[in-house]
């Protein structure tokens, strides 16, 4: 309970200083309404079931995505991970690849898939491709290899190696990369929708901007934190139930 | 115990050579030679310790009975075929107890069998009945972070087990573990010996340990490793340190490895003066 209350002060203070600036310093609510008037938007936007259509585009551009993008870092992960040829065959186009930011695929994917779902699919299955792919070689290959001599001592053949060694000594950093992933492929989902569509959160707080609703641009940010939110809990939670045997093992 | 050395043995090493490096980061820059001309036969039902100072190639010796090193000369046969690869019939327990810790202990103990496609009721029955020999009984859900280091290298004998080897390697298995838990696991490990008749090949460094344990205590040289001197423990067990005859195994023991210790140590100070 104390706890709750205080996780609660500091976003209670910075709206509560908020709100005082903008009634008494007179800032115009043009450039920055009070979290009142957010707040009575954020109502409106979501009584007319708009809030709840973009909330849903969004989701599953997200959803997708990350489907394809995750769906293809891990096997290729795995593979390069556990068969060193197989790292050294892919490994150089990858670390060119890497740094470029999903951003700057923009024109290509608007080339490529012209607008709609489609860029933002590419673009947010290229955002959580990187981070699910680096975690998922770096955890298969920093299984313990004692591991893998016991397992052999006993017998395993190399799928069951596989299958009970290394991708269970992989999974903390494979929910890690996921994890990641789905951060990444969130911040991509809101650039693809400013730029290829025309509906999402994304689209909704740049249309916004058009006619000068700060309000609504608020809200629409407010939106996209909680789903954040919201989606990095459920991770954190799959995360501790697939990680049972985990938490704190370094300590032990 | 019956001398049953009219048997073929269970493990036959001839002439086994074994050379690691050059290593660039030592001194020297020499090779080391880890084994040298190794003669051991071993036989059913046998405990023999492989005792020496560290770095002597026990363990290495110890991997090459396993599968897990090949060597560059001579033959290693375990039950009368060459030993090419690892393999359940001679079940390692490893000095830092190796369990995975993303399994329970019931499925750690259970794995060897379930890759052998053992059906479901038995792999039940024997994990119920090694949690009940090993005094994990009420453990077996738990995770090995969860547990103490004697118990963890309990669950890493009890995955050994059961596969039911004829053979169990164990390379340092009780080092980790401080004095009076080792004492118990000896204690524990001639109970286990005795009522299932495996032949056990042990690595030490402790003198103490060797003479507690074993039928045969194979004395090794440092660098090269070779068979220093084979030394036969008569006496009856339990053995404690003040049973009769025990101070004289111990210090003839005490007397051969501290022989290599010098050795050792008189290499590691001429290295460095170069």
């Amino acid at each position: 309970m104390i706890r709750a209350l205080r996780s609660l002060a500091a976003p209670l203070v910075v709206l509560l200083c908020w709100e005082a600036t903008c009634r008494f310093a007179h800032v115009s609510p043009a450039i920055l309404p009070p979290p009142s008037q957010v707040a009575r938007k954020w109502i409106e936007y979501l009584r007319g079931g708009e809030l709840a259509a973009d909330a849903l585009s969004t989701l599953f551009r997200v959803a997708v995505g990350f489907a394809l993008g995750a769906g293809l870092a891990l096997p290729l992960g795995l593979w390069m991970g556990a068969r060193d040829r197989v790292y050294t065959v892919f490994n150089p186009l990858i670390q060119v690849l890497r740094p470029i930011p999903p951003i700057a695929w923009i024109p290509l994917s608007i080339l490529w898939f012209g607008l709609g779902n489609p860029p933002s699919f590419f673009l947010i299955a290229l955002g959580a491709f990187f981070p699910v792919l680096m975690n998922t070689i770096a955890g298969v290959r920093n299984v313990d290899a004692i591991y893998l001599r016991v397992a052999q001592n006993l017998g395993a053949s190399s799928a069951t190696l596989f299958r009970r060694v290394l991708l269970p000594g992989a999974m903390p950093q494979i929910l890690a990369g996921l994890r990641i992933g789905v951060g990444v492929a969130f911040i991509c989902v809101i650039v693809a929708e400013m730029i290829a569509v025309n509906n999402g959160l994304g689209y909704r707080i740049l249309e916004a901007r058009e006619y000068f609703w700060s309000d609504k641009i608020i809200a629409g940010m407010i939106t996209i934190g909680l789903i954040g939110l919201v989606i990095d809990t459920g991770m954190a939670r799959l995360n501790d139930r697939l990680l049972r045997w985990h938490r704190g093992i370094e300590s032990a | 115990m019956p001398e049953p050395k009219d048997q073929a043995p269970v493990v036959r090493l001839r002439g086994v050579r074994k050379q690691f490096g050059p290593d660039t980061t030592a001194a020297s820059g020499q090779p080391i030679h880890a084994l040298d001309g190794i003669d051991l036969d071993v036989h059913q039902g046998e405990l023999v310790c492989l005792l020496g100072p560290s770095g002597c190639g026990k363990s290495t010796l110890l991997n090459v009975i396993a599968g897990f090193v090949k060597p560059d000369a001579g033959t290693v046969e375990a039950f009368g075929r060459p030993v090419v690869a690892p393999g359940p019939e001679r079940a390692m327990v490893f000095q830092e107890y190796a369990l995975f810790p993303w399994m329970t202990v019931s499925e750690n103990i259970a794995f060897g069998l379930e890759i052998k496609k053992a059906p479901a009721a038995q792999v039940r029955e024997t994990v119920e009945a090694l949690l009940a020999k090993l005094s994990l009984r009420g453990f077996g859900d738990r995770f090995p972070k969860d547990l103490s280091g004697g118990m963890r290298q309990r669950v890493a004998i009890a995955r050994a087990l059961a596969v039911d080897s004829p053979m169990l390697l164990m390379d340092e298995p009780f080092g980790a573990l401080d004095a009076l838990t080792r004492r118990s696991m000896q204690e524990e490990l001639l109970r286990i010996w005795g009522e299932l008749r495996k032949t056990i090949v042990f690595v030490t460094h402790g003198i103490d340990e060797s003479v507690v344990l074993a039928d045969r205590v194979v004395v090794m040289t440092y660098r090269p490793g070779t068979v220093k001197r084979i030394v036969e423990v008569g006496l009856p067990r339990p053995r404690q340190p003040a049973s009769p005859g025990f101070a004289a195994v111990l210090a003839e023991l005490t007397a051969l490895v501290q022989e290599e210790q010098m050795r050792h140590e008189r290499d590691e100070a001429s290295a460095g003066a170069i």
